[in-house]
């Protein structure tokens, strides 16, 4: 124990950075960074929820019109699914954190499962919009399906269903980044990078990930279930 | 707060994360279901408040944020506050157009 | 010649390593600051040249220069090209990354790689912005109003969107860089209360930076996605609200005018107080200030859209918010002149320039308060006066601040002076230009001469000629300092660690600094602006 103990800290100085003092601040540092980055994240987000926003309030009934031609049953399986996901990277980052790098990377490969996952149930959904018509631009259609109640406002309709494209094509792209950063991670903790003295990459991947699911956890209400009043 | 190995950070059990990981599952069950049901109004506001709980548990136990820094609650408040300033503004404009029906307006 | 040679050789960033891949694979923030000056001195001279073809054309009433559409192009070109490559990066990109790390007492930036991934990005965006106005231009105006941006101009509108989106990028990873730093890399003693106000400023523009840039960034994207795809997001014709997209717009644009002049007000605090010999007057309001105006920056964005369409309700309430601002502003003048009252003033160029700073800045404030003015803006509104008023702030404000820093560091930055006689030639050029140029626009503007048109009423000419003639003098006062400063760097007098005799970290180290900073991290043990305390040196330099 003792030896793998100093073959850990040896991994970590040469992990230090020239330009800071010892570990604990390079930790903190890089923590601290990402946070940063994650509230560009919201503010970058938040552009779409604020157009969301004006548009729905204005324009209410349109928005119920584009949102019941959603599949729940997939979008909520896809939020299970990242929540699973979020799941398996917190309990990487804590197997990274104990020094078990083999548990780590087992669980951060499911995570990446997880990842494709969502994605693919995500393009099975795009493809029926696409099918659908329910693509913005000059060859969108929208009808209800219900003849009883035709399209109420289509043009209106489409601004939901940019807003819809916009919002999880930009979530859908941060979760290809990040499989990739995932996948990175894996590399990197089967040459045996990361030890308990330096795990931060990991730390922040996982912060990075949760994000993603953070801002899924408010698509999926705000684009899936505004109401199901003059339901199908 | 003493720790022995500084560079570590606080480590989870996993039995909290299980935990979390049940919760939030029971609520996204829980917000399929409420929406499903016509309580007007309220379908969006359980709904938001539902997708906020969610939200804060990922953000407290899954990022940490509980056992982190207060420079780091610091920051996560001030995305917030500036998310709520772009939203709220906005809608001044939006919600009180209508006000003024100025026949020359 | 002796004392020369042993200086050069010793070790310093500049000579550390040689060869371009030295520099381009750089990670010292010195080294990336030159990197940064040298662009933005590029790109400086493209926008003023476009500017100068502005103030050709409006020598005479007619259009007989140039068409509408090149005038449209040239002014959009010019604004964009200012706004986003050069003055957003000046203070912060070049004298903010050259400076912070040895301010705070630090060897670098938190994260060097990403300071280099941002000139990239800086770059990869000024390229692509320009492409698109060397293929075709852009004549939507710096601000791409839609719908016009979005469905009827037929220039190159996309390629520049995405020129400042990626630019953007580049900015929130240099405000990202600044915070963590002065949050994290502070040496033992530099308490908040120590730290220098240059970067309490830069914080705070860092703050706008990192909050501000996403969203302009995600509504550029929209509009060069409403463009592509013919979607309806900000279109009427398809169902959209174009003041939308001036709500997201103004929400970054309006506190970037903060990324702007927020660090200049830092310049200029350094150097007040060091050419008054005098601790700086109430130096927790001026920080506090920086962090006040930086938060109430975004409270007031729709002040730039009271005859667009908002409601009055609104309009009211943002009036009312924009007065607020000129609260911090004011603290800074005050604060700035009581440090100079009774303290023994040296008037080298830096502090000439500050002087222009704070007259030129308050008259560039004041006339904002006009236009937060619900019934002025009516009648001024895109009008010159606007233009005057922001010039005013931008150019008269922050180029002044830009320019005093740079006059105030070269000596740091290079390990050379520059001769103080042609500088001080060029601080009253600039300043008697600027003037000429900008404040015949205020009178314009009143008379009701609106902006962005290519002719005008012949009633006009003699303000228009006597502003084109302030614009010469003013483009040779900023050809001045580009030609002594190149010269400085080869004849230049030996400047020493600390020629200006001022206190602060930057000022310890040699100039120029060595590639770490600091052979071993300082201890601060005394508190910030101690010039009381100091031993009254004559100057040596710049009789």
């Amino acid at each position: 124990m003792a030896t793998s103990d100093i073959g850990d800290i040896q991994v970590a100085e040469r992990a230090l950075q020239h330009h800071f003092a010892d570990m604990e601040q390079q930790r903190d540092t890089s923590s601290f960074g990402m946070w940063m980055f994650l509230l560009t994240e919201i503010m970058f987000f938040g552009g779409l929820f604020c157009a969301y926003l004006v548009y729905r309030a204005s324009y209410y009934q349109a928005f119920v019109e584009g949102s019941q031609k959603m599949n729940i049953v997939l979008g909520a399986t896809n939020t299970a699914v990242l929540i699973c996901s979020s799941l398996t990277m917190a309990l990487g980052v804590r197997a990274a954190q104990m020094g078990k790098p083999k548990l780590m990377v087992i669980l951060l490969l499911i995570t990446i499962l997880f990842g494709f996952g969502f994605l693919g149930i995500k393009a099975v959904e795009y493809h029926e919009h696409w099918e659908n018509h329910e693509f913005p631009g000059p060859n969108f259609h929208f009808e209800t399906g219900n003849p009883a109640h035709p399209a109420s406002d289509p043009q209106h309709t489409q601004i939901y269903f940019s807003l819809y494209w916009a919002m999880t094509g930009l979530h859908a792209l941060h979760m290809v980044i990040g499989i990739g950063l995932v996948a990175w991670l894996v590399i990197a903790g089967l040459m045996g990078a990361y030890t308990p003295h330096y795990y931060n990459p990991v730390e922040n991947v996982g912060l990075y990930w949760h994000f993603v699911d953070l801002v899924w956890i408010y698509l999926f209400p705000m684009l899936y279930l505004i109401s199901k009043k003059h339901g199908v | 707060m003493q720790e022995t190995t500084e560079s570590v950070g606080h480590i989870v059990p996993a039995k909290l994360y299980v935990t979390i990981w049940a919760i939030l599952m029971a609520m996204t069950i829980t917000t399929v279901l409420v929406a499903r049901a016509d309580i007007g109004p309220f379908n969006v506001v359980v709904a938001l408040v539902i997708a906020t709980i969610k939200a804060t548990l990922v953000v407290l136990f899954f990022m940490h944020l509980r056992y982190s820094p207060k420079l780091t609650m610091a920051t996560v408040v001030a995305a917030m506050f500036f998310l709520f300033l772009l939203l709220g503004l906005t809608m001044t404009d939006y919600l009180t157009r209508a006000w003024l029906t100025n026949p020359g307006y | 010649m002796a004392t020369a040679v042993q200086t050069v050789e010793r070790e310093n960033y500049l000579n550390s390593n040689y060869g371009i891949k030295s520099w381009l694979l750089t990670t010292d923030h010195k080294r990336i600051a030159i990197l940064y000056l040298i662009s933005i001195t590029a790109m400086f001279w493209l926008g003023g040249f476009f500017a100068m073809m502005i103030r050709l054309e409006l020598l005479t009433p007619a259009g007989d220069l140039i068409s509408s559409d090149t005038y449209n192009k040239l002014f959009t070109m010019h604004g964009i090209i200012m706004v986003f490559f050069f003055l957003i990066p000046s203070v912060p990109a070049v004298l903010g990354n050259f400076l912070v790390p040895l301010m705070v007492g630090a060897k670098d930036l938190a994260f060097p790689r990403v300071n280099l991934l941002s000139w990239y990005l800086y770059m990869a965006g000024a390229i692509t912005a320009l492409v698109a106005m060397v293929t075709g231009g852009v004549d939507t105006g710096w601000t791409f109003y839609t719908p016009f941006s979005t469905t009827y101009s037929n220039t190159h509108v996309i390629g520049a969107a995405i020129g400042i989106f990626i630019a953007g990028f580049s900015s929130i990873l240099t405000g990202l860089n600044f915070i963590v730093t002065i949050h994290r890399m502070r040496a033992p003693g530099m308490t908040w209360r120590r730290l220098p106000l240059f970067c309490w400023a830069n914080y705070a523009a860092a703050i706008i930076m990192v909050l501000g840039t996403p969203v302009i960034a995600i509504t550029l994207l929209l509009v060069a996605l409403e463009r592509a795809f013919h979607i309806g997001v900000f279109n009427p014709q398809l169902g959209g609200d174009p003041l939308l997209f001036q709500h997201l717009f103004w929400f970054y644009s309006h506190p970037a005018v903060y990324i702007m002049i927020l660090p200049g007000m830092g310049v200029i605090s350094e150097i007040v107080t060091c050419f008054s010999r005098k601790r700086v007057f109430g130096y927790e309001f001026i920080a506090l200030a920086s962090i006040a105006i930086a938060v109430l920056g975004f409270l007031v964005w729709a002040h730039h859209m009271f005859v667009a369409g908002i409601s009055v309700y609104a309009a009211l309430v943002f009036s009312l918010l924009s007065y607020l601002v000129a609260i911090p502003s004011a603290v800074k003048v005050f604060n700035w002149t009581a440090t100079m009252y009774k303290g023994s003033i040296r008037y080298n160029t830096p502090m000439l320039y500050a002087f222009g700073f704070i007259g030129l800045f308050t008259v560039g404030g004041l006339t904002g308060i006009f236009l937060a003015t619900l019934g002025i803006d009516v009648q001024v509104h895109d009008t010159y006066f606007v233009v005057a008023h922001f010039h005013y702030v931008m150019v008269g404000g922050m180029v002044m601040a830009y320019m005093a820093g740079l006059h105030f560091w070269w000596p740091k930055i290079t390990g050379r002076m520059y001769p103080e006689a042609w500088a001080k030639l060029s601080a009253l050029l600039v300043f008697v230009g600027f003037n000429t140029t900008f404040f015949p626009q205020f009178i314009l503007g009143y008379m009701g001469l609106p902006r962005r048109y290519h002719a005008y009423p012949p009633e006009f000419q003699v303000l228009n000629v006597l502003s084109t003639a302030g614009a010469s003098i003013l483009a040779v006062g900023y050809v001045l300092p580009m030609i002594y400063f190149v010269w400085s760097l080869r004849y230049g007098k030996e400047a020493g660690p600390n020629p200006w005799n001022a206190v602060g970290l930057e000022w310890m180290v040699p100039s120029p600094p060595p590639t770490h900073n600091f052979d071993e991290t300082p201890v601060v043990t005394w508190e910030a602006y101690d010039y009381e305390h100091q031993p009254q040196e004559e100057v040596t330099v710049g009789h």
